[in-house]
């Protein structure tokens, strides 16, 4: 059976909204190799979120199109994970200028990849045959960023004092919002019912693993994780998100139906 | 197999990757099948990296190339199976190290999504030299598909096309 539209959408909106943040380190990378590899993992999650928002647009019919979803919809419809719309930096307002923080933009790719290689190898499964065919593609793809940003998190993990305790605050920061994982949507549950996804607490196990393997060779401490859960994927958002949307979405709606 | 999706072989063979000039899209495996239906000629093509930029001009060559050709045919992009680099073939895989490029290894078969990360290396031979004795610079390079490789004996720099 196939999954609900709000499904398709929270699955869209996280990789476009993640692809955005990595995307404001090109041509600011720490070093050229770097400034590459997070241009590209931005294409590839940018990459699936059109496949997503086209499948979505289709199944929607009418007048609806990927980039209505992408640039015509307000941050309170958005249904990614809050996590992915933090800014490259730690626990700031989301006006402060800040340098940003190598170290938070790969901590917080290796949490999401590393939740991602597990979702789409069990939506490679789905019922939803159009989304299977979908996740096959972007698993190939997650592989890749998780593989990337692991080995990042243990360089800076196991690397010199600064880069330990960049790393660290990192997680410190970050983690917490990943509680927000394992709290199903009304979404999710429809589209479990339907057969198009697993139960996402089924992953959880294999997700700690994932995460306790690689923190372990980088000597990182997994901080205790209580309290507030986030709920952006009910599209209760930080303000974050709305300073990022500006940004993406201005030139769209400033010249709607443009083309160049 | 008809005259007329013959022709629409023919008509593409000469494409090539607009980013890797030395390989045919066929070669590639991104042009998946040609076929007659009952609406009219279909030409099927598959992506390959989800974001790849190259898509666009792919599609838009073959289109390019059927109209030049007279031949009416409607091209549809088909995401299922997923494009592999293990459909690349072996012609094509000496074109790209004469090009440069070490070409991809076989994709690993019974790799869980766990294991994948404990995964030692790959060792890649250097295209200049043959030499095995590299080493990764960084998981992407120029474009997503291709990894940096530094090799440890000609010290020459090189592209890795990733397995995927």
């Amino acid at each position: 059976m196939k999954a609900p539209v709000e499904y398709l959408l929270h699955l869209a909106d996280n990789a476009v909204v993640l692809g955005q943040r990595d995307a404001e380190w090109c041509g600011h990378g720490p070093i050229l190799e770097e400034d590459l590899a997070l241009a590209n993992v931005s294409l590839d999650l940018i990459g699936q979120a059109r496949l997503l928002y086209q499948l979505a647009a289709a199944r929607l019919g009418g007048d609806a199109t990927e980039d209505k979803l992408a640039y015509f919809r307000d941050d309170t419809e958005f249904r990614n994970y809050t996590l992915l719309e933090l800014p490259n930096h730690g626990p700031l307002v989301g006006y402060a200028a800040s340098d940003r923080d190598y170290a938070t933009t790969i901590v917080r790719n290796f949490l999401y990849s590393a939740l991602m290689v597990l979702v789409w190898d069990a939506l490679e499964k789905s019922a939803d045959a159009d989304l299977a065919a979908i996740a096959a593609k972007s698993l190939k793809e997650a592989r890749y960023h998780l593989h990337h940003a692991a080995d990042w998190v243990v360089k800076f993990g196991d690397g010199t004092e600064e880069s330990h305790a960049r790393a660290q605050a990192a997680l410190d920061h970050l983690l917490p919002y990943t509680e927000e994982f394992w709290t199903p949507s009304a979404a999710e549950d429809t589209a479990v019912a339907a057969g198009a996804t697993v139960d996402i607490r089924t992953l959880r196990a294999a997700w700690d693993a994932l995460v306790a393997d690689t923190l372990a060779q980088a000597t990182l401490k997994r901080p205790e994780v209580r309290g507030y859960v986030p709920e952006g994927k009910h599209g209760r958002h930080s303000e974050h998100l709305s300073y990022l949307l500006a940004e993406m979405q201005g030139l769209a709606r400033t010249h709607p139906n443009g083309i160049w | 197999m008809s005259s007329h999706v013959d022709k629409v072989w023919a008509t593409l063979e000469h494409l090539t990757d607009p980013e890797i000039p030395v390989v045919t899209l066929r070669e590639l495996g991104i042009l998946r099948d040609v076929r007659e239906t009952a609406d009219g000629l279909e030409v099927v093509i598959t992506p390959t990296y989800s974001g790849c930029p190259a898509m666009g001009q792919i599609e838009d060559d073959v289109r390019a190339s059927l109209e030049q050709a007279g031949i009416a045919a409607r091209v549809i992009t088909q995401l299922a199976p997923a494009w592999t680099t293990d459909w690349m073939s072996e012609e094509a895989k000496e074109k790209l190290r004469k090009y440069g490029i070490a070409p991809p290894h076989q994709t690993p078969k019974d790799v869980s999504v766990v294991k994948f990360m404990r995964r030692a290396p790959e060792v890649v031979a250097c295209p200049q030299c043959g030499s095995t004795h590299t080493v990764v610079t960084s998981q992407f390079g120029s474009t997503a598909c291709k990894a940096l490789y530094k090799c440890l004996d000609c010290q020459e720099p090189f592209d890795y096309f990733k397995p995927y």
